[in-house]
């Protein structure tokens, strides 16, 4: 089981951090809540949890609870630009319905 | 689809509960928009990359409009309907205005802010700003793909009531919900102050195009405190351009240009200017439509000669901001430089010169405005960081107060009084049996409301009819974070209350805030034996107030003698009350106190045997 991050998004992570000052790596996780049942976490980590599992992905840590695990086994986290947007996006093969806005999805 | 950014520990925001918030660095020259993305403030860009938006909006012949660098060719072929530099109109009448006479726009004299009349109509600076604001609210959605939640937009530190809220209207009209209008030195130092983390005493120094703000600011463990603001509002980059091109024409031996070629000049020594900043020696070259021709060079020497007045400008609103905040050169940990004009040379160098360090640079001074705007309006957002707990205080840039009797100014609130502020003092009424009271509130430090700014009137009616001096009327000034005002007024016996919001009368006084200030310290003892006398006026006034109702109730407890003596002096008095005397006024005063002495005590005693009249003594 783990999840993955392409390399120019484990490039723009590492960059984030740097600039932050702080940090050891980034979590990834869903809560349940939003339009589909269940929404993606993406967040900074200053401490990692004890039952956190920690995968290395081209040099980034990428941290994440057991629960969340479940849901997340085999997605790839990608940094892309759209247009004047630009951010990150959960391919998540697990994910079926996903919701018109990407933020929220079901399995 | 939305894509995400990466959020604080603990901090992720439930679905479409992204509150998006941006920072808005509406300068003179150049606006900008800048947000907090991934935990890090950014200027957003256009699609071809660029962060900075010219402050220029064109109205087109036919309709609609053209913006930023769309609009720069405009400002050449069609001057009079392309409108840069607007902030300065901002709250502004036509007589505040400098340099009106290179401008090249059909002005129209109406009460309150100017207006600009253009090719689509009659628009007034709030309209021309919304525009911009407008097109940087689109790009700021564009890139965050979602509605605003809110905005912070920085102004100059002073700014004044009126100028503030033509802002805050001009983002209004935008479709902007401003979470909290921001002094641009202290968005400056939440930038530097939080990036860097390090504390003592600062000073920033923003010379922008247009205005320019000197701040003295305190930053002790993450809490910003603004201790001084002193600046010009008519001080700016476009004043090093307008010297060039004053001197161009001299040295080029031109005849007064039309609208086009001046635009034209002024941007070549705009041009010049900026190339000065890296190079020794810049060509001044323009072939203007008249078929003049401009073939000039200018060395940095020239440059510095002719603009060295404006530097030496700059120092005294710095010296004035050190001595309000009480403090020396040399207590000042760092100087931070905001504003594309602080490039030149010249200028760090006679701020290095002055505070003897070098200035600090390291962020882009066109950008570190909008970035601690943006800062600023993540929290405000409540997007907050949990460590970060820092908290804004401003201040007060001009006093506040009221009018009192005799046309002196009351202050209530004193410059450079941290925000949000609220005093409250008693006043009282000053004749017999009066029943309401006006109110007339303003902004200045001069002693006689005739120098200071008008800012709103309002009146309280309904007090019980009390013996002069009798009534308590409690004022409450109140000043919220943004700098807006609202006052409100009490009668302490009834309850009968008035208040205001004040929503200023644009424009009123031709006295720009810093004229304001070197004023009142230039007229500092002209004004002090002014309020003598109008306090003399005053007193004078009441006395004969007091003596005229007391003959009419009991004259016949004076002997003729008496009465001719008193009419005498009162006689005198009436005559002197206007005229400029004080001292003899003063005299005067005295001589009616103490001939009507006997007679105050005569009718004292009738009253109070009056009042006796019917009661024995056991009842007292």
């Amino acid at each position: 089981m783990s999840v993955t991050l392409t390399e120019r998004a484990a490039q723009h992570i590492a960059g984030f951090i740097d600039k932050r000052g702080k940090g050891v790596g980034i979590r990834l996780g869903i809560k349940t809540s939003g339009c589909s049942g269940m929404a993606y976490k993406l967040e900074f980590v200053d401490q990692t949890l004890d039952d956190d599992l920690v995968f290395d992905s081209h040099g980034v840590k990428v941290v994440i609870d057991p629960k969340s695990l479940v849901y997340l086994d085999g997605t790839e986290l990608d940094y892309v630009r759209e247009g004047l947007n630009e951010g990150f996006k959960f391919n998540n093969p697990n994910a079926r319905n996903q919701c018109g806005c990407g933020e929220s999805f079901n399995v | 689809m939305a894509l995400l950014q990466i959020a604080e520990p603990g901090q992720s925001a439930a679905p479409h509960k992204h509150r998006l918030a941006v920072g808005i660095d509406l300068g003179t020259t150049n606006s900008l928009v800048a947000t907090v993305r991934n935990g890090i403030a950014v200027c957003l860009t256009d699609e071809q990359g660029r962060a900075i938006m010219p402050s220029i909006v064109h109205y087109r012949d036919g309709g609609g409009i053209e913006l930023g660098f769309d609009a720069m060719s405009t400002r050449v072929s069609d001057p009079r309907n392309t409108i840069v530099s607007v902030k300065r109109f901002m709250g502004r009448g036509i007589k505040d205005v400098t340099h009106i006479e290179a401008m090249p726009y059909v002005f129209e004299e109406t009460p309150g802010m100017v207006r600009l009349r253009t090719v689509q109509g009659s628009k007034s600076p709030v309209e021309i700003s919304a525009e911009l604001l407008r097109a940087l609210r689109k790009r700021a959605e564009a890139s965050l793909g979602g509605e605003l939640t809110g905005v912070v937009v920085t102004v100059p530190a002073y700014f004044d009531d009126a100028q503030r809220q033509a802002t805050r209207d001009a983002a209004r009209l935008a479709g902007l919900h401003v979470l909290r209008l921001l002094n641009e030195p202290t968005a400056a130092a939440v930038a530097y102050g939080l990036d860097n983390a390090s504390e003592g005493v600062y000073a920033v120094f923003d010379l922008g195009g247009g205005t320019f703000d000197l701040s003295i600011l305190k930053l002790t463990r993450g809490v910003f405190e603004v201790l001084a603001t002193n600046g010009d509002t008519a001080l700016g980059g476009d004043d090093f351009d307008h010297r060039l091109y004053c001197w161009a024409l001299d040295h080029a031996r031109i005849d007064p240009p039309s609208a086009e070629d001046a635009r034209r000049l002024l941007m070549a020594a705009r041009a010049v200017k900026e190339l000065l900043t890296v190079c020794e020696e810049a060509p001044f070259r323009l072939r203007l439509d008249s078929g003049e021709e401009v073939d000039l060079t200018v060395t940095r020497a020239d440059f510095f000669e002719m603009t060295r007045a404006l530097v030496q400008k700059t120092l005294a609103p710095v010296k004035r901001a050190l001595r309000d905040a009480g403090l020396s050169p040399r207590d000042v940990k760092g100087v931070v430089m905001v504003g594309g004009a602080t490039r030149m040379p010249h200028i760090q160098r006679a701020v290095a010169e002055y505070f003897g360090q070098e200035p600090l640079t390291n962020l882009d001074p066109d950008r570190v405005v909008a970035l601690g705007a943006a800062m600023q309006a993540n929290a405000l957002a409540g997007n907050r960081r949990e460590d970060d707990s820092w908290l804004l205080l401003d201040v007060i840039p001009l006093s506040l107060g009221l009018e009192t009797m005799g046309g002196l100014s009351e202050k209530v609130i004193a410059r450079n009084a941290t925000l949000p502020v609220a005093r409250a003092q008693e006043f009282t009424t000053f004749k017999d049996g009066q029943t309401a009271m006006s109110f007339h509130i303003v902004q200045g430090e001069r002693e006689l409301v005739a120098d200071c700014r008008s800012l709103a009137r309002f009146e309280l009616r309904g007090i019980p009819p009390m013996a002069a001096g009798a009534a308590r009327i409690r004022v409450t000034f109140q000043v919220d974070a943004d700098g807006l005002l609202s006052v409100s007024a009490l009668e302490a016996s009834t309850g009968v209350e008035a208040s205001i919001h004040v929503k200023p009368s644009y424009g009123l006084t031709d006295d720009e805030i810093a004229g304001m200030l070197r004023s009142s310290l230039e007229h500092a003892s002209d004004d002090l034996t002014a309020r003598a006398l109008r306090e003399k006026q005053v007193e004078a006034e009441r006395l004969l107030e007091a003596c005229a109702q007391a003959l009419a109730a009991d004259s016949e407890l004076l002997d003729e003698a008496e009465r001719t003596t008193i009419d005498a002096l009162i006689a005198r008095l009436r005559q002197l009350v206007t005229g400029h005397d004080a001292n003899a006024l003063s005299d005067a005063i005295a001589a009616l106190s103490r001939a009507t002495e006997d007679f105050a005590t005569r009718r004292m005693n009738r009253s109070l045997s009056k009042a006796l009249t019917g009661h024995n003594i056991d009842e007292l």
